[in-house]
């Protein structure tokens, strides 16, 4: 029995023609954090979409928390229960509007683990405060600012206790100074152990907290390795370019 | 020869005892109608953005047969032609009740489709990451922010329900108008009386426009 969390073996999908993802081998071990960096459109969050089944793939194998994840999103007891394991944050927040933040957060663990509303609420403030809006709990998301919106997806995203936390660009809808808290809270989850993709485009993050960076090419994982080895010594032409483009300015 | 015209304000006044005795059935049939018709419109809007074809396919052929035919010609056919098919006379109400129902269900079918289909996919996708079943998303998910969105739409749908019932009086129900043509067959009085039968549901319509604007404003608040 290996340690990894997530296990992906030649996994491959198109969009009608579009070969989007071309033969990813993939493992994350529990407590690595792995951030995907790539140009848009290159595949890096379709790649993330597959882990919890919010895309189907077309061939490959693809093991969640040792549970196998079929290509079609296969048998729902199996999909819900590797969504339970697996945190997931959006680049648009995707809070509900219609409940309150502490709702938000209450929401999955009452439907899903079926806590009760008094421990659900408990753990909505206690996480609230460890994202640092504490404050914040009776407030609707349309009253809060984009970067104390996406402390409450983070938020939200932990009340299930999860094992794997996806992040897919959590930063790029942010004014930018909003981005530094959520990525503080980022830095601080990853401290604390939790294992961690995330695909982003903010590089200084990705080489302070990342165990691995992972370069992904029109949906070809092209090189890979510790942060200093990616982006100091990149061997790939591709990442090269692609380095020199967002770095240099 | 000379013609003058003269507005009778006392025939109008005159006119409300009895025309108001057709209130409870214009109430009764349009309420009555689109509770049962709100019920189909949910039941069946749903069910025409199902994944499965097989429960696609009968929501959509009811959606367009209802919508693309008169209403009027969808209650003669209830109330004559039916009765043929079951073997026993279908009471006026109930012919029109049902008229009503079938009609605006199939409206509010499309109404509830396009709120469902206005919410943002990632609300969608939320749920569905944090574990929540595919049924436990909508009902607690999009159902509430996608009913918001229809509140306006139903208002509209409701006033054009409630004005489709003056055409019952073809079949005998003693609804407004119906109520206003025997009376003006007694006193010959078809100005004042028609705009008598038209203030009377210019109060109705606009009294639920105000609700509806109300509940709105609540709902506003809400989010």
């Amino acid at each position: 029995m290996s340690n990894n969390i997530v296990e992906i073996n030649q996994l491959n999908k198109y969009f009608g023609q579009h070969h989007v993802l071309k033969d990813i081998d993939l493992q994350v071990d529990t407590g690595e954090v792995v951030v995907i960096i790539g140009a848009s459109g290159s595949g890096k969050s379709t790649l993330i979409r597959c882990i919890n089944g919010l895309e189907e793939y077309d061939s490959g194998e693809l093991v969640v928390d040792e549970q196998a994840l079929a290509p079609n999103g296969g048998n729902q007891k199996v999909l819900n229960s590797i969504r339970k394991e697996v945190g997931m944050v959006f680049q648009q927040f995707n809070l509900f509007p219609h409940l309150s933040v502490r709702r938000n957060i209450m929401l999955a663990p009452m439907k899903v683990k079926k806590q009760g509303k008094a421990a659900a609420a408990d753990t909505a403030d206690r996480l609230l405060e460890r994202v640092g809006i504490g404050n914040q709990a009776e407030k609707f998301p349309g009253q809060l600012s984009g970067g104390q919106q996406q402390r409450v997806a983070i938020a939200r995203a932990l009340a299930m206790e999860p094992r794997l936390m996806l992040f897919d660009e959590p930063t790029s809808a942010l004014d930018p100074e909003m981005v530094g808290e959520v990525l503080d809270v980022m830095r601080e989850l990853a401290r604390e152990g939790m294992t961690m993709m995330v695909v982003t485009h903010e590089m200084g993050f990705a080489r302070e907290v990342a165990d691995r960076v992972i370069y992904i090419h029109e949906g070809r994982i092209v090189e890979q390795g510790p942060p200093d080895q990616v982006f100091d010594n990149p061997q790939n032409e591709r990442t090269q370019a692609f380095l020199s483009r967002v770095l240099s300015h | 020869m000379e013609f003058q015209f003269q507005f009778d304000w006392q025939a109008a006044i005159n006119a409300f005892p009895f025309l108001l005795k057709g209130l409870p059935y214009t109430l009764m049939i349009s309420f009555g109608g689109l509770i049962i018709g709100f019920l189909l419109g949910i039941l069946f809007g749903l069910l025409s953005i199902n994944r499965r074809w097989y429960l696609r396919w009968p929501a959509t052929a009811y959606i367009e047969i209802f919508r693309g035919t008169p209403i009027l010609v969808q209650v003669l056919f209830i109330f004559y032609g039916l009765p043929d098919l079951v073997g026993s006379p279908i009471e006026p109400v109930t012919a029109a009740i049902a008229a009503i129902a079938f009609n605006s269900g199939a409206y509010i079918s499309e109404v509830v489709r396009g709120g469902v289909q206005s919410i943002a996919k990632g609300q969608r996708e939320a749920g569905l990451s944090l574990g929540l079943s595919r049924t436990q998303t909508f009902w607690s998910i999009i159902w509430p922010q996608a009913f918001r969105r229809m509140i306006p739409p139903l208002g509209n749908q409701a006033i054009v329900s409630i004005k489709d019932t003056s055409l019952f009086s073809v079949i005998g129900v003693g609804e407004l108008v119906r109520q206003g043509q025997v009376y003006i067959a007694n006193t010959f009085t078809a100005f004042e009386v028609y705009f008598a039968v038209a203030i009377i549901y210019l109060v109705i319509t606009l009294s639920l426009s105000f609700l509806l604007r109300l509940i709105e404003r609540r709902g506003m608040t809400a989010a």
